[in-house]
């Protein structure tokens, strides 16, 4: 077990090298000289430039700016945003928290739908059930969430007026950000309806965002389950006379869930790619927002902590998943 | 399986040569009615793709100023003149829908080209090469796929900025590393078989060995990838457009008609929704088909 924790680790370090390298190289690839973008002064004097150059370091080798930058990156120092002229660290950290609430909420409500639509549909193989949960899964799974969105906008907040539209909760609740989950600091404030506001404000975009990951769970869910109903073991259980929950929920889903739950795992990839396009939708303001609007405000250093800091928390969960999918299955762990 | 199936499949594998390959895949392919649905929607896209100015009643950019938001025909103050109403600047949907076909092809056709080509390429490579070469592009790989894919696009078109060209580019080196994973896979399982081993002891070049002895029997996995990859370009082309960073206006590209399009998303349904029809089934369409093209071509997976 030690031998794999290792191995999966001494991988994990050349690709974080390897994607700091590309975060660094970000600023340095933009067309235009990175110092007059960083500055945004126009028609500034070669004294004012040689200075700035200086504060930034580019005055240095570039092993020596990316042995800065790498330093930088472990004390936390991500530099300051040219918008708000804050630490970047400091403003990714106020926002992850709104991301992470959403994404939770979104895997929740795939994991609640997907799995049993999977199991239903390979329990009923090849009946109507399951044709009708994979096809919808295949819509799902098809779909442009942006459009989705847009969609259920017109439904819910449009025609039946039962959602609003953008924001985390309604401008009417004020309370100190103490968590930075919306859910949890709505209920500690105490204030009557603002938890109700809050989940109201979570219902589109947890749909919207859980869509694609609920389809993918669905399916694998079902090939999953078809592949452990067809072991002799389950045969074995059913001939001893159990009843088919029991075979089912039992015997069968257990195993079949070390593949469902990698998938799981993985989907943070997925999620966090799609809490872009969903947070901007619905002005969520949660780092995906936050991304798209550096983009578009030409603020390169938020862009590039950005760049490396999602990079690095999907490495971390894929890391944190495999290594316990190597505890609970040994064969990986030989690998 | 029915019990009369082995006959016809000894029959199909005793057909000499590759047109019996051929029709084993077809006979699998076509059990699955939503593949061969898939296939059908997919081929009329291409039609419409390929004759959009002689099937468009107007140009795509044509405004008529006479007639902004109009709403499709069946409803009130719609008119038989634009099927399916206009846009805030008076420009025809259905138009524009039907040259924006062209575009999500062009995009798909592009994309899978140049990620497809790469990518086999280098997993080619890093699969006969072995040792730090291999590594080297594995790790490279590795690299690139820790960024969400949505979000290197970002970033690449950031870089080299907002246009549908760019776009592409950027959204194909999004999808490369998968092939290059696929290929390395395929020929690691293949370079160690009697076939291979027979050929370089007859002298076969490694250029041989590659091009022409492993990767034909690597292809499918490879092909039901490059399905899959084109319905993921459409869809982050369109989604690149959205956020204003793929085609620029007034390409009629789905994804950008969408974004042009959001603010009157409370008192205009059409400009809304009939674009994102157009792309769900485009893409549903493709994503059939590649399930269809994994069942037939696939043994191990058949079963799912």
């Amino acid at each position: 077990m030690g031998g794999f924790l290792l191995r999966r680790l001494i991988t994990f370090v050349p690709t974080f090298i390897g994607v700091s390298i590309v975060s660094f190289f970000f600023i340095r690839l933009l067309p235009g000289d990175p110092i007059i973008l960083m500055a945004g002064e126009r028609g500034m004097s070669d004294e004012r430039y040689a200075q700035l150059a200086a504060q930034f370091g580019y005055d240095q080798p570039l092993v020596m700016q990316y042995w800065d930058y790498v330093t930088g990156i472990l004390h936390g120092d991500l530099g300051t945003s040219f918008r708000t002229k804050r630490p970047v660290w400091d403003e990714f950290f106020a926002l992850f928290p709104a991301t992470v609430e959403l994404s939770l909420c979104a895997m929740v409500f795939a994991v609640l739908i997907g799995l049993p639509a999977g199991i239903v549909a390979a329990v009923h193989r090849g009946k109507w059930p399951d044709q009708a949960l994979m096809s919808s899964a295949l819509v799902g799974y098809s779909m442009p969430i942006f459009w989705w969105a847009l969609l259920l906008i017109i439904l819910f907040s449009g025609i039946l007026g039962w959602t609003p539209v953008s924001g985390r909760i309604s401008l009417l609740y004020y309370f100190p950000d103490a968590t930075g989950f919306m859910l949890i600091d709505s209920l500690r404030s105490g204030q009557s309806g603002a938890f109700a506001s809050a989940v109201q404000h979570l219902i589109l975009p947890t749909i919207v965002l859980g869509t694609i990951p609920l389809a993918v769970i669905a399916r694998q869910t079902r090939s999953a389950m078809l592949e452990v109903l067809g072991e002799d073991y389950v045969r074995t259980a059913r001939a001893k006379g159990l009843s088919p929950a029991r075979v089912n929920g039992l015997h069968a889903l257990r195993n079949a869930m070390i593949p469902v739950v990698t998938v799981i795992g993985l989907s943070v990839g997925t999620l966090l790619a799609g809490a872009i396009l969903t947070e901007t939708i619905f002005s969520w303001p949660g780092i995906g927002k936050w991304m798209v609007e550096s983009i578009n405000g030409r603020d390169y250093t938020s862009v590039q902590g950005g760049l490396l800091m999602i990079a690095l928390i999907v490495m971390l969960v894929n890391l944190a998943v495999d290594v316990t999918y190597g505890l609970i299955n040994p064969k990986v762990r030989k690998g | 399986m029915s019990a009369s199936e082995p006959v016809t499949a000894n029959v199909a594998s005793d057909a000499p040569g590759r047109p019996g390959r051929f029709r084993e895949f077809w006979r699998y392919f076509r059990e699955n009615r939503g593949a061969v649905a898939g296939l059908v929607v997919f081929a009329l896209f291409i039609v419409v793709a390929i004759l959009a100015d002689v099937i468009a009643p107007h140009s795509p950019t044509q405004q008529f100023r006479s007639a902004l938001l109009q709403p499709p025909f069946w409803q009130e103050g719609g008119t038989t003149d634009f099927l399916l109403g206009t846009d805030p600047l008076g420009r025809d949907m259905l138009s524009r829908l039907i040259h924006g076909t062209r575009y999500s092809f062009f995009i798909g056709v592009i994309v899978v080209f140049i990620a497809a080509t790469s990518g086999i390429l280098l997993g080619l490579i890093a699969g006969f090469a072995r040792g730090w070469v291999d590594t080297l592009i594995m790790r490279l790989m590795d690299i690139l796929l820790a960024f969400p894919s949505l979000l290197l696009a970002l970033v690449m078109v950031a870089i080299l900025g907002p246009s549908l060209t760019n776009a592409m580019i950027a959204i194909a080196i999004v999808l490369q590393p998968h092939y290059v994973r696929l290929t390395r896979a395929a020929v690691l399982g293949e370079r160690a078989k009697d076939y291979v081993t027979s050929a370089r002891v007859v002298g076969a070049s490694r250029l041989r060995l590659m091009f022409v002895t492993v990767l034909p029997n690597c292809l499918a996995p490879l092909i039901v990838q490059a399905a899959l990859s084109f319905s993921t370009a459409i869809l982050d082309a369109a989604a690149l457009g959205f956020l204003g960073l793929g085609a620029q206006p007034p390409t009629p590209e789905w994804g950008t008609m969408l974004a042009d399009s959001r603010e009157f998303v409370l008192r205009a349904w059409w400009v809304v929704t009939l674009p994102g029809i157009a792309i769900l089934v485009n893409v549903l369409a493709i994503n059939l088909m590649g399930d269809g093209l994994r069942d037939a071509l696939d043994p191990k997976l058949k079963r799912s």
